[in-house]
């Protein structure tokens, strides 16, 4: 049954992709479409279990709102306290890499939190191991994991714990 | 009401093109590998991200390819630096003297 | 106006990539020059579409997205090939 879902999730997809890509709903372009998006599906499906993991419940979609814009808040406020560490002339930087905690437990759970970790400036994932997330750091404000984790992971973990788990 | 459009997706072009020119400064002036992924990868995602609006309000047709090319750079971005940087790691690329702690040397460890 | 502002933004996008270009003829380091190769298609991405607007060619577009799919798998597998060999 989950195998079912999975696989028509990710047929979907594909072929939503391919006709945002043409950018034409024309009866042969869809035909080949959704051809080639069934035939990698069905070779597929099983390696991107992940897509899946999203939990499609009412609070889930509320927390991938509040999840974007809260994303969208920070890449810009961070992108410019970046652009001031590089514009004034001493250069104040404290770099370092530091060990955060993640609760969350699901594989894309934890893609999605490293890569949004990445894209605002400042932090940067060097490795995930299991649990551990080390992140390098622009400006280090703390080096201890709780206070650590607190500042860089916390924010972001809120959301994605509704939508993931 | 077009040349309004057309007004914002000028400075959306310009406001874009300024932070990239900020990722390409970033890149010169930070001290190491690291704090050049930082500088140089994230600045260009926001910048691209600004410059590809803009382009999409200068010219709506193209704004479904264009939204398409800014969801692949969002999510690749933040992966190509990741990856990146784990190797940098791991090959034991010189970090800058100004770094301060290293628990990923520490825990594996060597010695910061 | 509109168009003064598109050429602007093509000379910052110009200076962007001189100042990466300077990154990844400079090095020092294998990794300093992949991200400067990195940052130089991101801002390649960016120049084409400036030129696909100038031009008013869509199908220039598709260009800029292969070669952002492009320049995503390189920077993997040089990565890859930089942590164990090929």
């Amino acid at each position: 049954m989950l195998k079912a879902v999975n696989f028509l999730v990710v047929w979907v997809l594909l072929v939503f992709f391919w006709v945002l890509l043409n950018g034409s709903l024309a009866t042969d372009v869809l035909l080949v479409g959704l051809i080639a998006s069934l035939i990698i599906s069905l070779l597929f499906s099983k390696d991107l279990a992940l897509i899946t993991e999203f939990r499609a419940t009412p609070p889930a979609f509320g927390a991938a709102l509040r999840y974007f814009l809260y994303f969208l808040k920070e890449l810009v406020k961070s992108n410019i306290r970046l652009a001031s560490i590089v514009l004034s002339p001493a250069l104040p930087l404290n770099p370092g890499i530091v060990k955060t905690r993640t609760r969350l437990k699901s594989r894309m759970g934890r893609l999605m939190l490293a890569n949004s970790i990445t894209l605002t400036p400042g932090t940067l994932t060097v490795e995930l191991d299991g649990e551990w997330l080390y992140v390098h750091w622009v400006t280090v404000e703390s080096t201890d994991i709780e206070a650590a984790t607190a500042e860089i992971v916390a924010g972001f973990e809120q959301h994605l714990e509704v939508m993931y788990g | 009401m077009d040349g309004i459009l057309a007004l914002l997706g000028g400075i959306l072009l310009v406001a874009g093109t300024t932070f990239l020119l900020l990722g390409g400064l970033g890149l010169v002036r930070m001290p190491d590998v690291f704090n050049r992924i930082q500088a140089g990868t994230k600045a260009t995602t926001l910048g691209t991200l600004l410059s590809l609006a803009g382009i999409a309000c200068l010219q709506p047709a193209w704004a479904t390819k264009l939204l398409l090319i800014g969801l692949f750079i969002l999510f690749t971005n933040p992966i190509s630096s990741q990856v990146l940087a784990r190797a940098a790691h791991r090959i034991g690329t010189e970090k800058s003297p100004l770094t301060s702690v290293d628990r990923l040397a520490e825990d594996q460890g060597n010695t910061p | 106006m509109v168009d003064m502002l598109i050429y602007l933004a093509a000379t910052l996008a110009g200076l962007a990539l001189l100042l990466a270009l300077y990154r990844f003829i400079k090095g020092p380091s294998t990794a300093d020059r992949v991200i400067a190769f990195d940052v130089l298609t991101i801002i390649g991405i960016t120049a084409i579409g400036l030129v696909a607007l100038i031009e008013q060619r869509g199908i220039y577009l598709d260009v800029a997205l292969v070669y952002a799919l492009l320049s995503f798998l390189g920077v993997i597998v040089i990565a890859r090939y930089l942590e164990r060999g090929l």
